[in-house]
């Protein structure tokens, strides 16, 4: 039982942590799409 | 000769003013298109009428297009083939952006609408199939074997099946399988099956968080996929007693269990599919966390052509041009029909290692399993473990 809470413990850090990674990253679809001249939502 | 420089371009003029003056005709509405036949004609032809080629045949209406006068008209004889041309082959300078990105330029891409189709059409409807009938003959089984009892009941003596890094492994790939399978399933089947039951903005909710949870746990899946494969590796490997296994069919059915070491025949097909499918769909799952930097299609399609498997299969060379946005759908089916199959092996896994056997949970539940369990269902490695225990018990305790 302590490995299972264990594992979810690491899947929320682990997902918390990449969604940081990857929304500094600039990999996102509106990243690659777009550059500085557009302005999306502003 | 100074009237004739002045004469021929009036004559050059007037001949574009005729030009112009019969496209503004084609909003009349009996316009005729030169040169074209109907099935009367071939008919009259074929019974040796004499219809002369090129007959003036009225268009209807509405397929006389707008007036060239009007804003939005057509260009008639001035269009211009060659920048359409372009614009349909993504080349050229016909089109200019300002952004970046790979897809920027692509106005048209053919692939889309059959991607799209087959997504909501054949994908959903045969994958969800496989789903559902997966789950029905596991039904049919369970009623008819019913659950797997430890034959001879426990022995009440546990010995330790799995260390805790190796069940923190497997319930993190477990997990992270459960949450990709599920919001996986929301973002395909969204469309057809959750907007008309939910609602545009019950379906918005769910599909903006169970994208968010889909591309971020894909990590803790891959990081799962490696610690499993790591540590299982060794023990995975085929082998001898396999063969006997499969033969007997597992011992499912009747009495007695064929030998097994620390994982049988079984199971090492689960490792595998794991490993092997996992790995697919993590490196098209990369392909689409990451638009457009991954291209695995097109080069493939070139390797098969260049090998020449389609045409041996009766087939013509596959389109390995892609536009940016093909390989992309391309990923996304791959990614989902993968999948797919994974998750009807694992629904498989999850249903023998809960309610189909006694006894099995545990092993990944405290780690421990019944020594009973274990020598009947795995009694070469039950018996290298019971081995090693008495081997090891002189030295840590001391005679008494």
């Amino acid at each position: 039982m302590k490995a299972f809470l264990g594992a979810v413990l690491a899947l929320i850090v682990i997902c918390v942590g990449a969604n940081l990674a990857l929304t500094n990253a600039g990999f996102s679809s509106a990243d690659m799409t777009s550059d500085s001249n557009v302005r999306l939502g502003d | 000769m100074a009237f004739l420089r002045i004469l021929l371009p009036l004559v050059f003029i007037a001949s574009f003013a005729g030009l112009t003056a019969a496209q503004d005709a084609s909003g009349d509405p009996m316009v005729t298109e030169p040169g074209k036949q109907t099935l009367e004609d071939i008919l009259a032809r074929q019974r040796g009428e004499d219809v002369p080629f090129g007959a003036q045949v009225p268009l209807p209406e509405t397929r006389a297009g707008a007036p060239t006068a009007d804003q939005l008209g057509t260009l008639g004889g001035a269009s211009d083939p060659t920048l359409w041309r372009e614009i349909r082959a993504n080349e050229g300078t016909a089109v200019v952006a300002s952004n970046k990105g790979p897809a920027a330029k692509v106005l048209m891409q053919e692939g889309g609408m059959w991607w799209l189709n087959f997504r909501e059409g054949p994908l959903l409807t045969y994958g969800g199939a496989l789903l559902g009938i997966t789950v029905l003959l596991l039904a049919i089984f369970f009623l008819i074997r019913g659950r797997i009892k430890i034959e001879h009941g426990r022995a009440g003596i546990t010995i330790e099946r799995f260390k805790w890094i190796e069940r923190f492994g497997h319930w993190l790939i477990a997990g992270s399988f459960i949450l990709l399978g599920l919001t996986g399933l929301i973002q395909l089947a969204g469309r057809k099956l959750l907007i008309p039951t939910f609602g545009h903005e019950a379906f918005s909710t769910f599909a903006i968080a169970g994208k968010w949870v889909h591309n971020n746990v894909s990590w803790a899946f891959m990081l799962g996929l490696v610690m499993v494969f790591v540590m299982w590796i060794a023990h995975n490997l085929p082998d001898r007693t396999d063969i006997n296994w499969i033969l007997k069919g597992g011992g499912i059915f009747g009495k007695g269990h064929p030998p097994a070491k620390k994982f049988n025949a079984g199971q090492k097909l689960i490792f595998w599919s794991v490993i092997i499918l996992g790995t697919s769909i993590s490196v098209s799952g990369l392909s689409l966390l990451f638009p457009f930097e991954i291209n695995m299609f097109g080069p493939t399609f070139a390797k098969l052509n260049d090998m020449g498997l389609p045409q041996l299969l009766g087939f013509g060379p596959i389109e390995a041009a892609l536009t940016p946005q093909e390989e992309m759908q391309y990923a996304q089916l791959w990614h989902a029909i993968v999948s797919f199959v994974l998750m009807a092996v694992i629904i498989a896994h999850i249903y023998i290692g809960t309610l189909g056997m006694e006894g099995a949970f545990e092993a990944m539940g405290s780690g421990d399993v019944d020594l009973e369990w274990a020598r009947e269902h795995h009694s070469i490695w039950a018996d290298e473990v019971v081995a090693e225990q008495s081997k090891a018990a002189p030295a840590t305790h001391p005679a008494e």
